[in-house]
């Protein structure tokens, strides 16, 4: 079953997220999201990505899949060296999908709702603008199974709202409402829920208007370049990821049986 | 109204339940059948309608409609 519908209309590439219960990207998801950026041409003048589960945009990091890989691999023998290796690897082809939508010659806008986590938090802030529903709840839970965000997102939150802001989620874990993303200046635009998607298409059709030379100039400009710390993020979860901490955290993360694991409101999976 | 008796009200509504069958005492997640993802959203209204912001971590172990809403009494 593919993750994900891609579908280019009036110069506005649609992404629908379609895949497990929340979107979580493992490897199928992240091979059909290296196709979408693969498709990048000129015929795209802006994307919306969005999500058509109920439970959100998406929920991060496919972490039942890695842990099953990385207790497959260290029964076979792997060094913390090579699974280290192993996990840069995936680290590196989720990082190329961020940057290449970071780096877009077009406007992109993120349509959220629900859980916005992890991984699904870093491929929102990988987009221009994220347009979010009332439902929307943003968090980085990460250090809970003692690793760090690793997608892109340590650097690209403190580049959106500062170090205070990114302290305030990645030190606590704790998720934050659109409404207050919104305060803070995250989310461009609130929205009723069930509204993000058609909002964010206005928006993309908007961003079609203008001339994309003007178009790329201005995003040129406003994204700064944050190639070393993006670098930096990569090798401190290598880092940690071969701790025997790790591995009984997401043992234990496997083995819970509900949904959401890692949400504090499903009684202290923490 | 009371804190406890919105946050009932709320959910009710929220949730499509009965009013009437929900106590203080009642354990939200059961009784109004909802799993995590759900009781996210509930923190989300409860944001709304009393303005105020609730840490995730403050309701970790919170599973009644009373120990919630005195998590919100601590915040307004």
């Amino acid at each position: 079953m593919p993750e994900l519908t891609t579908k280019l209309e009036d110069g506005v590439l649609d992404v629908l997220l379609h895949g497990g219960a929340a979107n979580e990207i493992g490897l199928a998801m992240l091979g059909e999201l290296e196709s979408v950026v693969r498709s990048f041409d000129s015929r795209v003048r802006a994307m919306v990505i969005r999500s058509e589960s109920r439970r959100g945009f998406c929920a991060g990091a496919d972490l039942r899949e890695l842990h099953a890989r990385n207790a497959t691999r260290r029964s076979e023998g792997a060094s913390d060296a090579q699974r280290s290796s192993e996990v840069r690897a995936f680290l590196d082809r989720i990082h190329g999908v961020m940057n290449a939508i970071d780096e877009a010659p077009f406007t992109t806008v993120a349509a959220v709702h629900g859980v916005v986590f992890g991984g699904g938090f870093e491929l929102a802030l990988a987009c221009d603008l994220i347009v979010a529903d009332k439902s929307a709840r943003f968090a980085f839970p990460e250090l809970r199974l003692g690793i760090i965000p690793c997608f892109g997102g340590l650097p690209r939150l403190r580049r959106a709202l500062g170090t205070s802001v990114t302290n305030d989620l990645v030190l606590t874990g704790r998720s934050l409402g659109a409404a207050r993303a919104h305060e803070l200046g995250l989310v461009s635009q609130l929205v009723g829920e069930g509204q993000a998607a058609d909002v964010a298409r206005r928006v993309a059709v908007q961003a079609t208007r203008f001339d994309p030379r003007a178009t790329r100039a201005a995003l040129d400009f406003v994204r700064t370049d944050i190639s070393a710390e993006l670098e930096r993020e990569k090798d401190l979860f290598c880092e940690l990821f071969v701790s025997p901490v790790v591995d009984a955290a997401l043992a234990r993360f496997a083995s819970d049986a509900s949904a959401m694991p890692y949400l504090p409101a499903s009684g202290g999976a923490a | 109204m009371d804190v406890t008796d919105t946050l009932l009200t709320l959910a009710a509504d929220r949730f499509s339940r009965d009013r009437s069958k929900l106590r203080p005492e009642d354990d939200f997640f059961e009784a109004l059948e909802i799993d995590s993802v759900d009781a996210m959203t509930l923190l989300t209204a409860v944001e709304e309608k009393f303005g105020v912001e609730i840490p995730d971590y403050e309701v970790q172990d919170v599973r009644t409609f009373s120990a919630l809403a005195a998590v919100i009494g601590r915040r307004i």
